[in-house]
């Protein structure tokens, strides 16, 4: 097995006795005082997340538009500085490589914000699909550490504790700030369906910005554990459970990050006839009538046929409920469809219901 | 840390069993209830049920985990705790005052087998 590796924040999360555990190659934080303090913590007030195994992977040159758009469903064609674009990058068979974050950094370079574990799968994939474009692809996941600073207050905590103005940024947008003498990147985004901000800098910087938000004692520290009950609730989806190299981001449900009247991206025509087919799978909610909780794995039946997989379920935290996302046959994703989750020895009763259990609460 | 309390048997899964006469009660260490976190969650068989030791019979479930419970001891199940219904988060306020389920021992010698304090310590080490 491949050793863990360490964020730029690791002891800082043993010193404050975090339970750690291995996340996507990392030795990471899961939870400090607890997942449901810390989950709540978010939903209400200020929660700080060290989100500094997330990869980062820059795409410049001549070609750098027409190659992004290339390899990514969304569409950045004249990406104005500042604006971000979520997407995914798929295989010719319209499986999915990663989702991913596109910043336009103005002057045809792009910034690429990949999932941890796949930071070696997608640099491999992006170089190897470059071959005849005009680009350098320059891998600064080594570089960077990041802190996600997520809840209602973020912005007033960002403003006053850190010291950074940012209130004029718009969802979905970036800018540079110099600070301390380095250039670091803060966004208006997170994966907690809470308004919130992501910043990108040096270990130095980032370990600063994580001292004096937890000295403040205005931001919670807040582990992957509730990251994962957080973006659960709002119906993000995590890669490797809502999409993976057999789940297409059309089964996913993210058809809206798929332009398929762009001139042509990897995956497009095998989309494009997934569409036209119509779907034999997709990602549904599921709510339980009873408190059992339907974990990833567990399987979906219906008069007895197992028909789906549960991808991520909790008892929610947002809202008392037993509920579950899961890849089922199309042809029972109908709302209210009832369904069987086989928790252990058991089957327990449900309904296909939306997969957003909880609302999102943006500012945008 | 995790506490661990005179007095009572445990099995290396993390169950303990007190035993008073020849009925036992069955629930999980303060070690267990904390590598689990918050409980949300537990899963319980029904009353007059037989289980062998080493069988599972439920579980315990955290926010991100379900945990397997398995019987320290053969016999019937007599009672179960349906104050954790409610309030699972019971077992993480204190592990060793609320028991999971009550049951009459088959067989009493099995209890022999079990760890004591001292011993169920160094498993958790």
């Amino acid at each position: 097995m491949e050793e863990l590796k360490n964020t730029c924040l690791h002891d800082k999360h043993v010193d404050l006795g975090a339970k750690m555990s291995p996340f996507g190659g990392f030795d990471m934080p899961i939870e400090y005082s607890g997942i449901k303090d810390e989950h709540n913590a978010v939903r209400s007030a200020c929660g700080v997340f060290d989100v500094s195994h997330m990869g980062e992977i820059f795409v410049s040159g001549p070609d750098a538009e027409k190659y992004v758009n290339h390899i990514f469903t969304n569409d950045i064609t004249d990406a104005p500085y500042g604006k971000i674009y979520y997407g995914i990058m798929c295989y010719p068979n319209g499986g999915s490589v990663d989702d991913l974050l596109v910043y336009a950094m103005g002057e045809g370079r792009y910034l690429l914000v990949v999932n941890a574990s796949n930071i070696d799968k997608d640099y491999a994939w992006i170089v190897e699909q470059s071959a005849g474009y005009d680009v350098v692809i320059d891998n600064q996941s080594d570089y960077y550490g990041q802190v996600a600073v997520q809840g209602p207050k973020s912005e007033e905590v960002v403003e006053r504790v850190l010291g950074l103005t940012v209130g004029d940024l718009a969802f979905y947008i970036f800018k540079e700030i110099e600070v301390e003498g380095e250039t670091i990147i803060v966004s208006r985004t997170g994966y907690t369906g809470e308004d919130g901000f992501e910043l990108y800098g040096s270990h130095t910087y980032i370990n600063k910005v994580w001292d004096v938000l937890i000295a403040s004692g205005e931001a919670v520290p807040c582990g992957l554990g509730c990251r994962d009950t957080l973006r659960f609730e709002v119906a993000l989806p995590l890669y490797g459970h809502e999409l993976s190299d057999e789940i297409t981001p059309l089964e996913a449900g993210l058809g809206i990050f798929v332009k398929l009247d762009k001139e042509e991206f990897i995956g497009k025509n095998a989309l494009a006839e997934q569409k036209a087919l119509g779907l034999k799978k997709k990602i549904v909610g599921i709510e339980l009538l009873d408190r059992a909780i339907p974990r990833a794995g567990y399987p979906i039946e219906v008069e007895g046929e197992e028909m789906g997989v549960v991808t991520t379920g909790y008892h929610c935290l947002s809202v008392d409920k037993s509920v579950c996302m899961a890849l089922i046959e199309a042809r029972y994703s109908a709302l209210e469809t009832p369904v069987e989750v086989r928790i252990r020895k058991k089957t327990f009763a449900g309904k296909v219901v939306k997969k957003k259990f909880y609302q999102k609460n943006y500012k945008k | 840390m995790s506490k661990v309390i005179e007095g009572i048997k445990y099995a290396d899964s993390h169950e303990w069993v007190k035993v008073e006469g020849n009925i036992g009660l069955i629930g999980i260490s303060d070690y267990a209830q904390h590598s689990l976190g918050d409980i949300v969650y537990v899963d319980l068989p029904s009353e007059g049920e037989e289980i062998s030791k080493g069988e599972e019979f439920g579980a315990v479930e955290s926010v991100k985990a379900a945990s397997d419970l398995y019987s320290p001891v053969s016999g019937t199940i007599i009672e179960i705790n349906s104050a954790l219904e409610g309030e699972p988060e019971l077992i993480n306020q204190d592990a060793y005052e609320n028991w999971l389920i009550k049951v009459e021992l088959a067989d009493p010698s099995e209890l022999d087998s079990l760890l004591d304090a001292a011993e169920y310590e160094k498993v958790c080490e």
